[in-house]
């Protein structure tokens, strides 16, 4: 019963790790904006948080420019 | 060294970098890596977009320093110096360290300080495929 016990334990360990890597390394990263101030301050927003928004459109409106065609 | 020579250097140094851009408060353009001067335009003027709306997303009065916007099909980073400012973008993932260092290097050395000679080099790097870009 406790090996019974101990497998099923170290079972669920390994899928869990697994599952880790496996988002690490394949998952989609989200879009992130990093604001850094003056006073050693640094606050970061994701994708899709209401603060980020108009951050992102911003950046994306920047690399558009840069990279349009005309 | 003028605006054009310290972004010359800062393409040649960086490979992550596509393009920068030089500007100022009033998002007036000083130099840019681009060709095509509407472009230059529209990169400054989005870069003064977001310094302004990141210097909203705190309510205490400090200033903005900095902004990096990581994209899934690249990065934008802005960089402040008093009234003056420069923006680029680069390639998806790259080592924000020195892609702030060597921006904050270029805006030092177009701004004429005077101090070029004494200053060391950073040698051009490429990214390794290990890098994950954080810094």
């Amino acid at each position: 019963m406790k090996r019974r016990l101990l497998a099923a334990l170290g079972f669920a360990t390994g899928v869990l790790a697994g599952s880790v890597v496996l988002r690490r390394r394949f998952g989609k990263r989200r879009d992130r904006v990093e604001v850094y101030f003056d006073d050693g301050g640094m606050v970061s927003y994701v994708d899709g948080s209401p603060e980020a928004a108009p951050l992102l459109d911003a950046a994306r409106d920047a690399l558009n420019a840069a990279r349009s065609s005309q | 060294m003028d605006a054009a020579q310290a972004l010359a250097d800062l393409t040649e140094i960086s490979s992550q970098i596509e393009a920068a851009v030089l500007f100022d408060a009033a998002g007036a353009v000083e130099g840019s890596t681009l060709a095509d001067e509407a472009k230059a335009e529209r990169l400054a003027e989005a870069a003064s977009r977001l310094l302004e709306r990141a210097g909203t997303v705190r309510s205490e009065d400090v200033a903005v320093m900095q902004v990096e916007a990581a994209l899934a099909e690249g990065c934008v980073f802005v960089v402040r110096d008093g009234d003056r400012r420069i923006a680029a973008t680069t390639v998806a993932n790259p080592t924000v360290g020195l892609v702030f260092y060597d921006l904050k290097s270029c805006l030092r050395d177009s701004a004429g300080d005077g101090d070029e000679a004494e200053k060391p080099k950073r040698k051009r790097t490429t990214k390794s495929k290990d890098d994950d870009g954080e810094a």
